[in-house]
């Protein structure tokens, strides 16, 4: 076993969100040899292919599916089914359809209390479920149903229900992916400063490459393209991180990333070592410029 | 462009009145075939007990529905009624319950899922009637057999119902009630059970017309009162001016639960309805 350290995260330094040699497969590989360290307060977002599996890594951690071997911890906890710990936003799906946006952000304190005592705590949990309505911008909306509201309003109430519970840390899968451009640049800077001002951590997958520079103080490329030390065996190889980059967060409030040089050249990189079939680093070439990316790879993976 | 055509084709726009006369065209027809067959085998026969005249028909229910029995002291056709209806409201309430019960369990839990699926699906496949005898055998042919019969033939249809609506939720509701704290319990009874309530209605509308199947067979063949137990022992005496008015009747009845059952999907569940 060969280890690639860059940082601190092999360190003394408190893990927060520690994947190693994490290997998950279904028909084929789908993630191969995954190595991943990200610290509280970060902002991580996930690029790659379409298929590349990054929908599969988010469940990984979500813990709907468990890994064929190598290990998953939040906080020192190994991370089992999902829990109060891990809070999800999906693309769809995230509202119940018979509660109105009210019960619907309430959720997080009603499930988990007994019939008794829900009553007796009800105005509680109203006042903070109005207060979370009130942080996404959706005052007095909260007897509506779910299906009276628009796309972005439904993705906002659906961040309301999870920042509820305050998970450690916020998993979100391609959520603005099913909005028009307005609404979800406007969703975007709506997340920045949520995620500004509550501290979170998150972990956004997307294949959107400027909403992941726009949002993330992290970029992580999941890709299938790249070659190693195992030859042409292609059925056999899943998706590494074949790329990892801290962002500058200029001035988080603008949307001006679009032209910076900076970005345009990143973009091009991106899309070169992680999008393009053609082009194939070998993997002791990859760029994780982070400093809480570390790697493990076997003899085999490694050799040229 | 102005569409005048109300009728005809695939662009056709009836208006308010058009649509009424159109839904009221099949009724009247019926009806004004009737009566003419009825008036002609009358002029040829006034003793014809075969398509009795609105008269005929009119005095029938007056006497079933409106004049006491001299033998029983009751009004027939609502003595009858209210015993159907006890065995029919009964039976479909337990197979309602059992349905919603097993089809929710089998949805949520894979364990329960192996358990009971392939059995259920089997014995739904059992044709209630054919084993009749079996079940006024040993179930005696009092109300109870009435019942279970209603019960066996509708429990595996709406548990395969409910079983069916519940895979169709999204397993990401399940996944989001669990990030929220949610225990199993809380996931089957609070989040899944409530989103399935106005399926269960859906399932009890469309299998009431076999309820009503059921129902009638096990009284035709033993009973001591309700509408089919009339209706098929005033057929030994060709009484068609009461055999008549009970069908409407019954027909009436089961339209009138459909209709309450709507209003209620309706009402009590609209964002059911809206997302229909
Ligand atoms: N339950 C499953 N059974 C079998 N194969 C699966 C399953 N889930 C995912 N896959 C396969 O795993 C691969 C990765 O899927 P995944 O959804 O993680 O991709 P993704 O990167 O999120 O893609 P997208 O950008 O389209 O969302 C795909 O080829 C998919 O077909
Ligand atoms: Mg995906």
């Amino acid at each position: 076993m060969q280890t690639t350290n860059n940082g601190s995260a092999n360190g003394s330094n408190f893990r927060f969100l520690h994947l190693e040699d994490v290997y998950k497969s279904y028909d084929r590989v789908i993630l191969d040899d995954i190595d991943l360290s990200v610290s509280k307060g970060e902002f991580c977002t996930v690029v790659g292919p379409s298929g590349c599996g990054k929908s599969t890594l988010l469940r990984l951690i979500l813990g709907v599916e468990s890994p064929d071997s190598g290990t998953l911890h939040l906080r020192g906890n190994e991370i089992g089914y999902p829990s109060p710990s891990r809070g999800i936003v999906f693309q769809r799906y995230s509202l119940y359809p018979h509660l109105t946006v009210l019960e619907n952000v309430m959720l997080g304190r009603t499930l988990p209390t007994s019939f008794f005592e829900r009553r007796s705590k009800k105005k509680e949990f109203i006042e903070e479920a109005e207060y979370y309505l009130k942080r996404v911008r959706l005052e007095g909306q909260g007897d509506k149903y779910p299906h009276e509201l628009s796309g972005g309003m439904q993705q906002r109430v659906a961040i309301a229900q999870s920042l509820l519970t305050s998970p450690d840390i916020l998993l979100m899968d391609e959520p603005f992916g099913a909005l028009d451009p307005d609404t979800r640049e406007e969703m975007q800077l709506f997340l920045l400063e949520l995620w500004d001002d509550q501290k979170m951590t998150v972990f956004f997958v997307t294949h959107d490459l400027e909403e992941a520079f726009f949002l993330g103080t992290r970029v992580l490329v999941l890709s299938q393209y790249y070659t190693d030390g195992r030859g042409d065996n292609h059925e056999k190889r899943g998706a590494k991180i074949v790329g990892d980059y801290p962002l500058e967060k200029a001035g988080i409030y603008s949307t001006k990333i679009k032209n910076n040089p900076d970005f345009i050249q990143l973009t091009e990189e991106i899309r070169s070592v992680g999008f393009d079939p053609k082009i194939r680093q070998h993997v002791n070439e990859f760029n994780l410029k982070h400093p809480d990316s570390f790697r493990t790879l076997t003899q085999e993976e490694a050799g040229s | 462009m102005k569409n005048h055509n109300q009728v005809w084709g695939l662009h056709a726009q009836p208006s308010k009145k058009t649509n009424i006369i159109l839904l009221l065209m099949p009724f009247v027809l019926l009806l004004a075939v009737y009566l003419t067959a009825s008036h002609l085998r009358q002029q040829e026969n006034q003793h014809d007990k075969l398509l009795p005249s609105a008269t005929q028909i009119v005095d029938a229910v007056d006497r079933v529905a409106f004049t006491e029995d001299r033998r029983t002291g009751k009004f027939l056709l609502w003595s009858d009624t209210l015993s159907s209806l006890i065995r029919l409201v009964i039976g479909m309430a337990a197979a309602a319950l059992v349905g919603l019960l097993l089809g929710l369990n089998m949805g949520v839990y894979p364990g329960f899922r192996s358990l009971s699926l392939s059995f259920i699906t089997f014995f739904s496949m059992i044709p209630p009637l054919a084993i009749l005898p079996i079940i006024f055998i040993s179930f005696g042919v009092d109300e109870f057999a009435k019942i279970m019969l209603i019960f066996i033939g509708i429990f595996p249809m709406i548990s395969r119902d409910i079983y069916l609506a519940v895979r169709k939720l999204p397993r990401e509701q399940i996944t989001k009630a669990l990030t929220l704290g949610a225990s199993s319990f809380a996931v089957t009874y609070r989040i899944i059970l409530p989103q399935i309530l106005p399926r269960l209605i859906d399932a009890i509308r469309l299998s009431l017309g076999a309820a009503w199947l059921f129902l009638i067979a096990s009284e035709a063949i033993a009973a001591m009162d309700g509408l089919g137990y009339r209706i098929f022992l005033v057929r030994r005496y060709l009484a068609m001016d009461v055999i008549i008015p009970y069908v409407l009747w019954i027909t009436l009845l089961g339209f009138l639960f459909d209709l309450i059952l709507r209003t209620i999907i309706n009402k009590r569940f609209t964002w059911y309805a809206d997302n229909k």
